[in-house]
This record gives C-alpha cells, sequence and structure tokens, in this order.
C-alpha cells in the first residue's frame, strides 16, 4: 500500500513561488489506480516525486509502512517502485535486450526477454537488437518503456500517460498489458491517463487539478461526474471524448 | 610468452590461444611466433624493421592476426608494415598492440602500416590499443595507417583504444580510386591526464568513391581529445564524418572537421556533438535500480560498444 500524506510541492516560476502540489492526502491501496486531471494539474510532478526523482516539499510517502520520502531514486526503485516515463529517454549505444537486461535486474535470456516485447505488440526479433536512439519511432519507444517496467515486475508501477503515441491497433492491447499486470506481478499499477478506455479499467479514480484532489473514488461514481460536471478543464473533457 | 605476454595479446587481438590462419606476433621487438598459408605470405623486410603481408589475388574469407606486444619497460619499437591486398580478395586483417609497462622508462610503440588495396578486393581491418601497468612508465602508442584503395575496392577499418594508453598521435590518410569505398569506424576512451590527437585525412579522387569516417569517444577526468578529420571530394563523390563525444570531469575534447569540395559532384557532411550526459539518461537507469556510477557506467560502455 502507498500512502501520501500532507504532500506539497512549489516551484519559483519567473521570481513568483509557484505551488505544484497542495496538501495531498492519499491511502492507495487498489490494484489499479488512474489519475487524471487537467494538464498543469500536477499529476506528472506527483508520479515523479513517488519514483523519487522530485522530492516533496513537506509531507511522507509510505509504502507498506516504510517512510520512503528521503529515499533516492535508486533506492526508491530497490524497494519496488517502478516508472515508465512519459517521454521515453533515448540512449546511443543501448540497445532493447540491454534495457530489458537491467529492467529484469539480471541476464535474462532473448526468449524471456522477446515475451516482454511481444507483450506491447512488438514483433521481438526486428527490435531486441536495435538501439534505443533516435531511430525509433515515438509509439516504439514508447511500448520498450513499458516493457522494461513489466520486465521489473514490481510491486508498484506506475506510467505516465502510457497511451501517448500507441497507435489504435496497439491500444486494446495495451488495456490487456494494464489488466493483466496485477495477476502477473502481483503489484500495484498506477497510470496517468487521460483516455476514457483506461478510465474503464480502474479501481479508483484519482482527479487532480491546480495541485490538488478534486474527486476520487471507483469509476462508476467518478466516471459521470467527471464528463458531466464542469470541474474538469474543456481540454480535459475534449481529450477524453477522442476515441481511439 | 609469459602470462601478461599472453594477456596482453588477449586484449588486443581476442586470441586465447595460436589462431587459426596466418599470423606474425611480434614481442618486445621480436618475432615471437610467424605462420603463413597458401594464400597469405608475410615476409620480413630487409632494410628496416617490419614486415610485407602479402595476399594472393582472389583469397576468399581468410584472416591475418598480427599483434605486437611491448612488456619491458623503456622499450621504443617502430615498425613498417606494408599489406598487398590481391585483387578480388576478401580478407580480415587484426592488429594491435598492447603494453604493459611496470617499470618508470616510457614504453613505445609506433606502428606505419601501408595498405596497397587492389581493384575489387575487400578487407576488414582491426586494430586494437591497449595498455596495462602500475609503474609510472607512460605507455605511448603512435600508430600511422596510409591506405591505397584501387578502382572498387573496399576497406573497412575499426580501431580501438579504450584503456591505459597514456598518449596517442594517431595518423590516417586514405587515397580512394573510382568506385572505391572506406568505412571508419573510430573509439576511443581516455582517463587520467592521457592524451588522445586524432588525424584522418581522405582524399577522394575517384569517381563513385565513397567514405564514412565515424568516431565515438569518451573523455574522463583530466584527459584531452583532439579530433581531426578532413575529407576531400577532387571527384563525384560521397564523403561523411561524425564525431560524437562524451565529456566528463574536467576533460577537454575538440573536434574539428573539414570538408573540401574539388568537384562540382562531391557531397561533403559533417556532423560533430560534443556533451556531458544527458541528466535523464542517468535517472532512467536509476528508476531501473542502478546507482548514479553504475547508471554512468551503462551508458559509457553502451556508447562504446
Amino acid at each position: 500500500m502507498l500512502e501520501l500524506q500532507n504532500i506539497c510541492y512549489q516551484i519559483n516560476d519567473e521570481s513568483r513561488d509557484k505551488e505544484i502540489l497542495r496538501n495531498i492526502n492519499l491511502k492507495i491501496d487498489e490494484h489499479l489506480i488512474v489519475i487524471t486531471g487537467p494538464n498543469g494539474g500536477g499529476k506528472s510532478t506527483l508520479a515523479k516525486m513517488i519514483a523519487g526523482i522530485i522530492k516533496p516539499l513537506s509531507g511522507k510517502i509510505i509504502l507498506d509502512g516504510e517512510d520512503i520520502t528521503e529515499l533516492s531514486v535508486t533506492q526508491k526503485a530497490k524497494k519496488g517502485i517502478s516508472f515508465a516515463f512519459q517521454q521515453p529517454v533515448r540512449f546511443k549505444g543501448l540497445t532493447v535486450i540491454d534495457m530489458i537486461r537491467l529492467a529484469a535486474g539480471k541476464d535474462i535470456t532473448i526468449p524471456e526477454a522477446c515475451s516482454y516485447l511481444s507483450e506491447v505488440g512488438l514483433c521481438a526479433k526486428d527490435y531486441i537488437n536495435r538501439e534505443i536512439n533516435a531511430s525509433l519511432s515515438g509509439g516504439e519507444a514508447k511500448r520498450i518503456e513499458i516493457a522494461m517496467v513489466l520486465a521489473r515486475g514490481t510491486k508498484f508501477s506506475i506510467f505516465d500517460e502510457p497511451e501517448a503515441g500507441i497507435d489504435l491497433w496497439s491500444f486494446q492491447n495495451l488495456i490487456q498489458v494494464f489488466e493483466n499486470m496485477y495477476k502477473k506481478i502481483k503489484g500495484q499499477v498506477l497510470i496517468i491517463s487521460h483516455q476514457e478506455r483506461i478510465l474503464n479499467i480502474a479501481d479508483r479514480i484519482i482527479v487532480l487539478a491546480d495541485g490538488q484532489v478534486i474527486d476520487e473514488g471507483n469509476r462508476e461514481k467518478v466516471m459521470p461526474r467527471l464528463i458531466k460536471s464542469d470541474i474538469a478543464c474543456p481540454t480535459l473533457l475534449e481529450k477524453m471524448k477522442q476515441e481511439v | 610468452m609469459d602470462t601478461i605476454e599472453k594477456n596482453l595479446i588477449e586484449q588486443v587481438a581476442d586470441i586465447h590461444k595460436v589462431p587459426e590462419g596466418a599470423y606474425n606476433i611480434r614481442s618486445n621487438g621480436e618475432l615471437a611466433g610467424r605462420n603463413t598459408t597458401a594464400n597469405i605470405d608475410i615476409v620480413t623486410k630487409q632494410d628496416k624493421p617490419g614486415i610485407d603481408i602479402i595476399i594472393k589475388p582472389g583469397t576468399k574469407n581468410e584472416s591475418v592476426h598480427i599483434p605486437v606486444v611491448l612488456s619491458l619497460s623503456g622499450l621504443k619499437d617502430m615498425v613498417y608494415n606494408d599489406f598487398y591486398i590481391g585483387e578480388d580478395s576478401d580478407v580480415t586483417i587484426v592488429a594491435g598492440c598492447g603494453i604493459h609497462n611496470c617499470g618508470i622508462d616510457t614504453s613505445e610503440h609506433d606502428g606505419v602500416h601501408t595498405f596497397y588495396i587492389k581493384k575489387g578486393a575487400k578487407v576488414k581491418y582491426i586494430e586494437k590499443h591497449y595498455g596495462e601497468g602500475d609503474g609510472e612508465g607512460k605507455r605511448i602508442l603512435n600508430p600511422s595507417t596510409i591506405i591505397n584503395i584501387e578502382d572498387g575496392g573496399y576497406m573497412e577499418m575499426d580501431s580501438v583504444q579504450i584503456k591505459g594508453v597514456d598518449s596517442t598521435k594517431r595518423d590516417t590518410k586514405a587515397y580512394l580510386a573510382d568506385g572505391a569505398t572506406l568505412v571508419i569506424h573510430e573509439k576511443i576512451m581516455t582517463h587520467g591526464t592521457q592524451t588522445a590527437e586524432t588525424n584522418f585525412e581522405v582524399d577522394l579522387d575517384g569517381k563513385g568513391s565513397s567514405a564514412n569516417v565515424v568516431s565515438r569517444s569518451v573523455a574522463k577526468e583530466k584527459s584531452e581529445q583532439i579530433f581531426n578529420s578532413r575529407i576531400n571530394g577532387n571527384n563525384e563523390c560521397n564523403g561523411h564524418t561524425e564525431c560524437d563525444a562524451i565529456i566528463m570531469d574536467e576533460a577537454s575534447v575538440s573536434a574539428i572537421p573539414q570538408l573540401t569540395a574539388n568537384n562540382i559532384d562531391a557531397a561533403l557532411i559533417h556532423e560533430a556533438a560534443i556533451g556531458k550526459i544527458a541528466g535523464e539518461q542517468l535517472i532512467k537507469l536509476m528508476t531501473l535500480g542502478l546507482t548514479e556510477a553504475e547508471a554512468e557506467e551503462q551508458i559509457v560502455n553502451g556508447f562504446l560498444k
């Protein structure tokens, strides 16, 4: 279980302090949680904070009863937190198999690595020795990013807008990846998403706007409110309406 | 040969025992072993130190290993090796030099390698440089390579220097005739107070000739690297040169590409990029559980792979 206690964060923007997260209090023990909300609402900041990339100004992050607030990125990763970036990072020279092996933390076989790629809809033999450089398309890099989290198989996996750049054909496959993830790795999955079809598989939806949790609950409760009410900004509603 | 020398040979030539095919092993300035085949002859030069490697026309899928090792501190070795690659042959040549210096005097190996690649011949040339030993004596390697490629000939040169060489100046000159192709991949890593200077000069003299000169390097600590790459397009030709360097700590890297087109149909491109390891690359690997130092090592190893 992941617990966020009174999380606050601010940045200094043009010599003015700007609050990004304001007193976030959440206890997360569901299998599949989706955080949604308008752009600039603080979703990615919160995800990066859980992964240790950003430290909160105040507040605590508790994983299975242990305070992990001050742990480094590496230490948090070792405690079982995985993070799929919104914008996958490119590496000259490192190949897909290198990265999957680093993610798995051991020298897994090529067939094992291929199985992770197949899950995200990539034909493994075409990709296994490709460099993770600028020659990969955005969608390819994104799927490899997701495959790395699958290879880690940790107890708490975070995906920051995994749908971005994924084509129509693969989208259903992606939904299945998340649906199957709990069964496979017995870990919790937290997804930041604007996609209605991802929201539809959530056990719990958290709506974050202007650095605050403005709504949350199971999807049956939150979805109708989210679509009808004006709590969400027009950009979010527009994004959600886009059928993939 | 003793264990130190065997280890050096393994480092520079990837061979664990006597290599297959033709070979010539030079150890501390002396001949330590030679084998010739029906198609490949190796002859000691009479006028100066060095050997002639003569490959018969039409020789296919054969290899020559010519490692050099220096384990005596203070030895200065200089050789001239000439390679005659017969028409329509297809061979691999593995050269390389390893220095083990645990003394206080400078050990140096300077090699001048000249290639005469005949019509339609294809050569893969692999050159590795390696230094080790905990003495204060410097380990210096200054290889010169002169490449002459006749019509339709092809040469691929992989040059690697990853560890332990204190100072290196590498000069490579190439002359390409009609339809000839040259591909060079250089990989260098320097650390401590090492210096590495690379000078490539390629003359694309022939119609339809092409060259691709690519260098990847990592400069750590207080080391210095200079990369000069000059391509002269003297005919209808294609030339590309690229330098990609990672700079770390207090190191210094200069990349100086130079293109000269002396023909309206010469198409020449250069690219050069120098920068530190991107912070997001380190963070990505740290989210996989690597420490910052481990992440850095993976990025550098991948870059130079």
